[in-house]
């Protein structure tokens, strides 16, 4: 071959190794690993069938991850893509012109900041004595309601998902911020001399016109509510017991606290699994597939 | 005559329909306005509190949550700085900027392979290049681990450059590529009847021609790696290797309830990439656009 012909692969293959190598490779080990049991340092592996799965389907904390994961699915799915399309509406209607700047940047501000940051300023927020959830609850003459709202098991895993809400609410607004912008301006004219108010045009054009967006926002927010890991470790551990566990957290502690590399490595699978099965069944409910 | 009175009565109409319009808009902003505020409070008060506090002693802290600081105490981000943030942040520096550049020259490279060539297997590489886009991290972690073990990398800065790299190759591919195809055939063939190389083409041409898209790239990848938690969790041990999100921890357990220093290290750590965004906001928001995705 000449370097002529060459040089395409040539200019690829960095890409393609590098991507091969951490990208491409650990998924497909990923499947193998979890039918071993293996610790992390010893050099063999041991053959286990389906074991690893089984184990994990009578693991009672697998069902009370599974659970959470799907809370976190649900609630992400109302605040962020409903949510944020809303806002993102809000500020991209004639009435708000004068401020929506501002208030873009303010609300896009949270999705700047390390998870990492936000979780720790969190675990201030709901702190029971000096937190502002608390103070601002005995504000309101909510005494009642006030808990240790990270340390009880009944609201942990909804104190975990609040923080994902306030952090990426602003994300997906700003997708849909950058699809409205794109939708012909004749449509709402139309409308306006039709005389239609604001909820029509919003569930007759808005809508409509951000199909493709619903559907990415929608796909980004499931894939990331069953991968979610950052949070619920930062604030809780998946504590108090497992009350807050998620896969992420569970594939975490069976690979770097029990060692249990095999077992994680199915959990890895499982997690794969369910993000690839949202991802489908969407795309039969949007039906997005028309260039196919 | 006909014809006049016709619009005269028509515009008559218009104007009154856009004295009402006018007075529906006063009162059809309010609960627009109501929602926006009202959601304002929820995202900045928590930010607001982290600054005032960040300046307090920890029983100011304790007694007075919610009132300014009687004194502003500018030696928490002092103590902050020496107790680990420092350290901290030469190490996210690094990783980042060699993160930026790796990530946006090698894609870079593969968007030129595969928008300006015809050749066999281009769509599967095509395919290659973008499809890791929708797979996690979270899902390869286990075989990832072992590799950067087997690789002999663990607890060093590229325990985490080239895994961050990886994953950033399909995004920035995409953004890149897209400005490629943009390039008009006509500027690189005289190019080629000039007797350049591809490579001086790509390098004299099609890099300088490109420089907000790839500078887009930079901001992209850079906002990902200042924030990554997880990879830097678990790829590096030593505390002196520690990048910001996951030396964090470390620095949280270390001041145990001294908080006013813990907030001016949340600060400190938050500072820089905010600042880069208030700054270059529309390339954040073109990548958004274009790239659809977080990290």
């Amino acid at each position: 071959m000449t370097l002529r012909k060459m040089a395409p692969y040539l200019y690829i293959a960095p890409c393609i190794l590098l991507m091969g190598l951490f990208v491409y490779y650990p998924i497909v080990e990923n499947f193998r690993f979890a039918f071993y049991a293996f610790s992390a340092f010893a050099p063999d592996k041991v053959f286990v069938g389906f074991e690893n799965f089984l184990a994990l389907f009578q693991d009672e904390v697998f069902y009370i991850a599974l659970k959470n994961n799907i809370w976190y699915a649900v609630i992400s799915i109302v605040c962020q893509v409903f949510g944020g399309l809303v806002l993102a509406a809000i500020l991209e209607d004639p009435l708000t012109r004068l401020l929506s700047g501002f208030f873009r940047t303010a609300f896009f501000l949270p999705v700047i900041i390390s998870i990492t940051v936000i979780a720790l300023l969190f675990s201030f927020v709901y702190n029971p004595d000096i937190g502002i959830l608390n103070s601002f609850l005995r504000l309101l003459g909510l005494e009642e309601w006030t808990r240790a709202w990270l340390g009880e098991s009944e609201t942990a895993i909804f104190a975990v998902i609040a923080v994902s809400q306030w952090q990426s609410i602003g994300y997906i607004m700003m997708l849909f911020i950058v699809a409205i912008q794109s939708i012909p301006q004749e449509l709402y004219e139309a409308a306006d001399i039709d005389g239609a108010n604001k909820f029509y045009k919003f569930l007759h054009i808005t809508v409509p016109q951000v199909k493709e967006m619903l559907f990415v926002a929608t796909l980004i927010t499931l894939t990331g509510a069953f991968t979610v890991f950052n949070e619920p470790y930062i604030l809780t551990s998946g504590g108090p017991g497992n009350a807050s566990e998620v896969l992420g957290t569970l594939l975490y502690k069976s690979a770097f606290f029990r060692d249990e590399m095999g077992y994680a490595s199915a959990i890895a699978t499982i997690i794969l699994v369910l993000s690839l099965a949202a991802a489908i069944i969407q795309m039969k409910l949007f039906k997005t597939g028309k260039e196919d | 005559m006909e014809a006049d009175k016709v619009t005269s009565t028509d515009y008559s109409i218009q104007s009154t329909r856009v004295r009402s319009n006018r007075r529906k808009n006063v009162s059809g902003a309010i609960p627009l306005y109501t929602i926006l505020i009202f959601y304002f409070l929820i995202i900045a008060y928590p930010l607001f509190w982290m600054v005032v506090n960040s300046f307090k002693t920890t029983e100011e802290i304790f007694s007075n949550s919610w009132a300014l600081p009687t004194t502003w105490l500018v030696s928490n981000y002092v103590h902050a700085w020496n107790t680990g943030i420092s350290g901290y942040f030469l190490n996210s520096t690094i990783v980042t900027i060699s993160t930026c550049l790796l990530t946006v020259f090698i894609s870079s490279l593969g968007a030129y392979g595969l928008t300006r060539f015809e050749f066999k297997g281009k769509k599967l590489l095509l395919i290659l290049c973008m499809g890791g886009m929708m797979l996690s991290p979270q899902v390869s972690l286990v075989p990832l681990y072992k590799l950067i073990q087997a690789m002999g990398i663990h607890d060093t800065y590229l325990a985490l450059i080239l895994p961050y790299v990886a994953y950033r190759i399909p995004i920035t591919v995409l953004l890149i590529r897209a400005a490629f195809l943009e390039v008009p055939k006509e500027m690189e063939e005289s190019a080629f009847l000039d007797g350049c190389s591809t490579w001086k083409v790509f390098t004299k041409i099609f890099l300088p021609l490109n420089l907000p898209i790839l500078f887009t790239g930079v901001i992209l990848t850079a906002y990902f790696t200042w924030n990554e938690f997880m990879f830097a969790l678990i790829f590096i041990d030593s505390d002196s290797l520690k990048t910001i999100p996951a030396g964090l921890m470390q620095f949280r357990d270390a001041l145990q309830t001294n908080w006013g220093v813990l907030l001016a290290g949340l600060m400190i750590s938050a500072i820089p990439i905010i600042t880069l965004f208030l700054f270059l906001q529309k390339y954040f928001v073109r990548g958004l656009a274009s790239g659809s995705l977080k990290g």
